[in-house]
């Protein structure tokens, strides 16, 4: 699931890049497991390592036990911010199955001055 | 003549199940249109469900060579068909909502709290990097922040 949509994301990079927008993924992976990831996929844009779910928790999105071993990890969320750090579009899915498409991000990006 | 003596509707109902389970994980999935609804999956286990039926129908038939096996094999094979269909369903419809409501979430209008994290390489980033740092040449309009599970 997240892979089909990093992979969306990695698929429409030029586009974002073109609209002066900067991917960043986060999950509760190590730094050598994304670099695998990456490397496998082909990922371009920067994956950082949450392994505390510090920043998961301050951003209120832990999925308590969800993860391997019963390890907290995050729920599926996305947080477009303009370049003064102000959140300008939110999306937290109901469902795990349905998640972002990068066009509309574009779309929402238009928006951003 | 061999057509006639298997229960082929059976047996073509059982893939059919199966393969509209695990096309979704290994197909579907990749293309959002498939992804975010798994239509083309229900469209196989409805192909499925039919297929059933007749099985179901054709081993209870009377003219069967072993009526008492075809019988017990036609509803094992369409139990499990229809459990197989029915996990489906019960993890996207029930499982799949299982997230945390994350009402604390920052919202629009809110300045998204700041965080250094390190990257592949191990190198830490902070947020105010990442928003200053040129994209394409020219200063970021915008950072898109996705969380994601992990662990694959």
């Amino acid at each position: 699931m997240c892979n089909s949509e990093l992979r969306g994301i990695e698929k429409s990079l030029d586009k974002l890049s073109e609209a002066g927008i900067r991917p960043v993924a986060i999950s509760v992976d190590a730094p050598d497991v994304s670099r695998n990831l990456a490397q496998q996929q082909g990922y371009t844009f920067p994956l950082l390592s949450d392994q505390n779910v510090e920043v998961i928790h301050r951003y209120d999105l832990v999925h308590a036990g969800a993860g391997e071993n019963g390890h907290d990890i995050a729920r599926p969320a996305e947080f477009l911010l303009d370049s003064t750090g102000t959140v300008r579009w939110i999306n937290l899915t109901e469902n795990y199955f349905v998640r972002a498409r990068p066009e509309q991000v574009l779309e929402v990006s238009k928006l951003l001055k | 003549m061999i057509l006639r003596r298997i229960n082929w509707p059976l047996w073509v109902g059982l893939l059919l199940a199966l393969a509209g389970f695990m096309s979704y994980f290994f197909i579907f999935v990749w293309f959002p249109f498939t992804r975010d609804f798994p239509w083309a999956n229900f469209v196989l286990f409805v192909l499925a469900g039919v297929l059933l039926v007749m099985g179901l129908r054709r081993g209870f038939a009377s003219d069967r060579p072993h009526p008492m096996r075809s019988k017990i094999i036609s509803v094992l094979v369409s139990a499990v068909s229809f459990l197989v269909i029915g996990f489906f369903v019960f993890a996207y419809f029930v499982g799949g909502r299982m997230l945390p409501a994350s009402k604390g979430a920052p919202q629009v209008g809110q300045r998204a709290p700041d965080f250094t994290l390190p990257d592949t390489t191990g190198k830490q980033v902070a947020l105010n990097e990442l928003m200053t740092a040129p994209v394409n040449g020219k200063a970021p309009r915008g950072v898109l922040l996705i969380f994601y599970r992990g662990y694959w």
